[in-house]
């Protein structure tokens, strides 16, 4: 399979309204040729919707869709060439793993000894080598998503879509798959669209993370830019754990009650902002000894704490009622945390001092 | 530890579990009891007795001779012959009419799909006789059909659509269609829509999609409905009667003169057999041919 056989996608204005509700809302999107990019969200915000648009399983009610320069968005499913891995595989009950994966093939006119030789070069690639002869009942949940893989590659579809494809299967086989999918992602170089509501698995996967919400983008960027500079307070409490604390901006200072915050970014405009804390961005800090230079501090009380394994979590009450969650790796096994009811000092570097827009405030 | 291991050769509970593993077994066995006597008494004591009538010679002698002069009487192999001509175009024409249909339902929300299924059924649910009767009313020469017909001018003379083959199979075919559709319709319903859109992402046209995916998927339902409307065909006594008038003479009409006329019980009986064992015969043969083309049935079950 040929590197460099991948397409861009560009949609315009795509729009889709099922009543009075929007699935998909004007989206505008660019996809890179021979990037991985997923769309994530919550159930219900249109993420699958977008992907079935791709797939031309949807027809939206008006806007482009285009993959390289051909306009796709009236094009039926057949006629536009991508390949697809659905959530259930969708792999042919009466049909033995061969045939599943050479199917394509066969559409294409395929000759019957070339189609032999692509389908078990396309089930060697998923490491299934052998298979073809195997009815679809006698494969584990983790080998039918590989045969569902070698079917949607074998006729090398220059775009690629995932709908959950990880989703049925158990956590371990999850994990390892998401490193197999990207690795043969930059194997054969294909544009791919992917679409998960499991935030670690988009964080491991992607080049770009499209977060979606009410039919809308709400943030497209790289996954360290979504985690650590979240645009909105639905992306930081969708992607990771954060808690947010209402601050003002005055005079280009970063105010909490009275005082002043350090903020390693020109805060902007004066106005109402959250500060976002992220629970392992914060530093436990002993009470009473000398602090060190540059944090912004927070006394505190602890509230509780949960022990879980590789981490201790601490619910930490702030003078000011507010009440954030700290994340405290565990290094070792003689590590002791500070009592229920002991006062704890937070600190808070000023890179990790991050504003977002404020309730209601235009973003 | 070991002392009281070598105490108590049983392994701990053991037995108590075999037991309970008993119980449960006659508790089933209980369950079941009622529904064998029942087929003991009401499906295989007639059939043995059938069998037993039909070695009785006139005479009350063990004879052959019920056999023998069906072997030897060219009616007796047009009878048959009638009988499974009627049942295999009757099944033909259920599956041209009853497949489109079952697919267009299977198609349909699931509430109209709903009502359309009570439409199917509703007939099922009147009178067979009467129904029979109701197309005699509209097929006869000076019934409805006829008469619009003449009146419209799209035939000059009355159309024999009743007392022949073209009357038995109306007849038929319309209280036939819903064994069909049911087993072909639920068989449809199952039919997970994500394999069509498969079909379709991997370049199929929906008329390929529909003949390599759907069709295949749906053959369980289409030939279990099949084997229902023939079996039940060749067995078909009103309808036929009724609306072949005499000239359509299937095994069941041969059966009830026997009985009515001549009150010859041993050669209604040898009918009864040979029908009996035609029929098995024809199923043994229809699931080889089955078996022979794969795991048709093999549904994905999730």
């Amino acid at each position: 399979m040929v590197r460099n056989s991948s397409l861009p996608i560009s949609m315009r204005q795509v729009t889709k309204k099922y009543g009075q509700v929007f699935a998909l809302d004007h989206v505008d999107l660019d996809i890179r040729s021979g990037e991985f990019l997923t769309l994530l969200g919550p159930s219900g915000s249109g993420k699958t919707t977008l992907l079935t648009v791709l797939a031309g399983f949807t027809r939206p009610d008006h806007g482009s869709l285009k993959f390289g320069d051909a306009e796709m968005i009236a094009r039926p499913p057949h006629k536009r060439g991508v390949g697809m891995v659905f959530q259930n595989y969708a792999l042919f009950p009466h049909m033995n793993v061969a045939d599943n994966v050479g199917f394509a093939l066969r559409l294409r006119g395929v000759g019957r000894s070339e189609s032999a030789v692509r389908v078990e070069k396309a089930l060697d690639m998923v490491r299934l080598g052998g298979y073809g002869a195997r009815g679809i009942d006698q494969l584990s949940g983790g080998q039918r998503q590989r045969v569902a893989l070698a079917r949607a590659m074998v006729f090398e579809p220059r775009i690629m879509l995932m709908d959950e494809p990880l989703s049925a299967l158990d956590k371990q086989l999850r994990e390892h798959m998401q490193i197999e999918l990207r690795q043969l992602h930059d194997k054969l170089g294909m544009t791919t669209v992917y679409v998960t509501h499991d935030q670690r698995e988009a964080l491991t996967m992607s080049d770009r993370i499209a977060v979606v919400q009410g039919g809308r983008i709400m943030q497209l960027d790289t996954p360290r830019a979504i985690y650590e500079r979240p645009a909105h307070r639905f992306v930081a409490e969708f992607i990771g754990e954060s808690t947010f604390v209402p601050v003002r901006v005055a005079q280009g200072q970063v105010r909490l009650g009275e005082r002043t915050l350090r903020a390693a970014e020109h805060p902007g405009a004066d106005g109402a902002r959250l500060l976002m804390l992220r629970p392992e961005r914060l530093q436990l800090l002993a009470a009473g000894q000398p602090q060190p230079e540059g944090l912004n501090l927070f006394g505190g009380r602890l509230l509780t704490q949960v022990y879980q394994g590789d981490s201790a979590l601490l619910q930490v009450a702030l003078e000011d009622g507010t009440v954030v969650w700290l994340r405290q790796a565990i290094h070792g096994t003689g590590h002791a945390a500070p009592e229920p009811g002991a006062a704890v000092v937070l600190g808070l570097s000023p890179q990790d001092t991050l504003l977002l827009p404020a309730e209601g405030a235009a973003a | 530890m070991t002392a009281l291991a070598a105490e108590r050769p049983e392994p701990l509970n053991a037995r108590a579990l075999r037991r309970a593993a008993r119980h449960e077994r006659l508790g089933l066995l209980a369950l079941v009891a009622p529904a064998l006597v029942l087929i003991a008494v009401t499906m295989l004591a007639p059939v043995l007795w059938l069998f037993y009538l039909s070695l009785l010679s006139d005479g009350g002698q063990w004879s052959l001779e019920h056999y023998q002069r069906m072997w030897e009487q060219p009616s007796y192999w047009r009878t048959f012959a009638t009988t499974f001509q009627v049942s295999l175009m009757t099944t033909g024409i259920c599956m041209l009419i009853g497949y489109p249909l079952a697919y267009c339902l299977s198609e349909l929300p699931k509430r109209a799909a709903n009502l359309c299924m009570i439409a199917v059924m509703l007939p099922l649910w009147t009178s067979l006789l009467v129904r029979t009767y109701a197309w005699l009313v509209l097929l006869q020469r000076k019934g409805l059909i006829n008469g619009w017909g003449i009146s419209l001018g799209w035939w000059d003379e009355p159309l024999a659509l009743v007392h022949n083959l073209t009357g038995t199979l109306i007849g038929t075919v319309h209280v036939m269609l819903p064994f069909l559709i049911l087993p072909l319709y639920s068989c449809m319903r199952a039919i997970d829509r994500d394999y069509l859109k498969a079909a379709a992402n991997l370049g199929a046209s929906p008329a390929r999609a529909f003949w390599l995916v759907f069709l295949p998927l749906s053959l369980p339902g289409l030939v279990s409905g099949a084997v229902i409307v023939f079996v039940l065909c060749l067995g078909f006594y009103i309808t036929p009667a009724v609306l072949g008038g005499g000239k359509v003479i299937m095994v069941s009409s041969r059966i009830a003169n026997d009985i009515e006329v001549f009150f010859n019980w041993g050669a209604a009986s040898a009918l009864g057999v040979v029908l009996l064992v035609l029929t098995v015969a024809m199923m043994v043969a229809a699931q080889r041919l089955m078996g022979a083309r794969g795991l048709l049935g093999g549904q994905e079950t999730r």
